[in-house]
């Protein structure tokens, strides 16, 4: 008797944060594939998964393994386009006129990769940033600023991302 | 630092919606199979006894669980006995969904369809194994499901054997009653095993 769940139910429960975290490190055309790519991956080493292991920080820690390998297969190959006929019935997030938060994702995009992990892991994933850092490399405390950075470019570039600007500003790094 | 609005903000500008996460679910389900890593399917399907919680491996249909075991419950049940590696994936189960579909219209007798034993062993598999040659419409006691296992005088593991089948409707286990006429036990309660016996009686 292991206990585990079945499978489905750890789609069921991360599928969608795990969408979310693709399509911020990666962008819209290539998060479908990282997303696949993760569960897939996940799912065969589910059996071998220790008991009362952290799901999610898994799941990401394999996304943004998976996530390193297209970026670095799409920068060989091809510049992708946009949109595949497979998107067509959903307009992509982050896709220049995508509506009102276009802006943003289009920020978070314009982020350094570091930057943009720490903020997605953390932001989107809701880890900490020790679980970060164990995932990215560096320490809980480089992988805090890194967070910080990439909050205070975003609230520069799209004022609106930060919400009313009152408190907590002087925590910002920078 | 953290603001809730800004977490919000993201969670907007980087959306999952649900019909997203289905789509890529089903790619999954389909790459999941091809590459020999989905242990276990199932779906389940509406038929006059309730919704039927179907399962198969890659062997065959391994589990048939009424509404009243609890769905969630028997897919935890397999996840330990069998593999974790479980999907809500349909398109395995889309010959047994259709010949029970079939079945409860009237139109099927008996079912051609590739079983997974391996969730019953010994004396039970072999009273459950012969279960089918007690014809469509017909009845047996328990007694005669014994002797056709080899072992007449086994008349409560034969009974045992039918209350603990993991394969209902499939494997017609509604079709042993009492030697008295009475109806007995049945996984999907005495009401789903008349209806089944009504059904066929037709």
């Amino acid at each position: 008797m292991t206990g585990k769940q079945p499978f489905e139910a750890i789609v069921a429960a991360h599928g969608a944060t795990v969408l979310r975290v693709c399509r911020a490190v990666l962008g819209p055309v290539n998060a479908d594939d990282a997303w696949s790519d993760t569960f897939l991956s996940a799912m065969k080493a589910y059996p071998d998964l220790p008991e009362g292991a952290n799901v999610e920080a898994w799941l990401v820690t394999i996304a943004h393994r998976k996530a390193i390998d297209i970026t670095r297969a799409s920068a060989r190959g091809p510049v992708p386009v946009a949109q595949t006929p497979d998107d067509s019935a959903v307009p992509a997030a982050g896709s220049p006129g995508h509506g009102l938060d276009g802006d943003l994702a289009d920020a978070v995009a314009g982020l350094p990769a570091k930057q943009r992990q720490a903020v997605a892991y953390h932001y989107l994933a809701g880890l900490p940033y020790a679980e970060i850092a164990a995932i990215v490399g560096g320490t809980a405390d480089t992988v805090r600023r890194a967070a910080a950075d990439g909050i205070a470019t975003l609230r520069r570039v799209y004022p609106g991302a930060a919400g009313p600007r009152t408190k907590g500003e002087a925590c910002v790094h920078r | 630092m953290y603001t809730g609005d800004l977490a919000r903000d993201l969670a907007r500008a980087f959306p999952a919606a649900a019909g997203d996460v289905r789509r890529l679910h089903g790619r999954l389900a389909a790459a999941a199979d091809r590459d020999g890593i989905l242990d276990v399917a199932y779906r389940t399907v509406d038929t006059p006894v309730g919704p039927l919680l179907l399962a198969g491996t890659e062997a065959g249909l391994v589990r048939v669980a009424y509404a009243s075991e609890g769905h969630d419950a028997v897919l935890e049940a397999l996840a330990d006995r069998i593999s974790p590696r479980i999907l809500n994936a349909p398109a395995r189960l889309d010959a047994p969904a259709r010949e029970l579909d079939e079945y409860f219209a009237g139109r099927r007798r008996s079912f051609d369809l590739p079983l997974d034993w391996q969730l019953s062993a010994g004396f039970r598999r072999a009273v459950l194994s012969h279960l089918p040659e007690i014809g469509y419409g017909h009845t047996a006691s328990y007694a005669t499901a014994a002797s056709l296992a080899g072992h007449p005088k086994a008349v409560r593991a034969a009974a045992s054997a039918c209350a603990t089948n993991p394969l209902p409707v499939v494997v017609p286990c509604h079709r042993v009653i009492y030697a008295d006429g009475r109806i007995g036990r049945y996984l999907g309660g005495p009401d789903a095993k008349r209806t089944l016996l009504t059904l066929e009686a037709a």
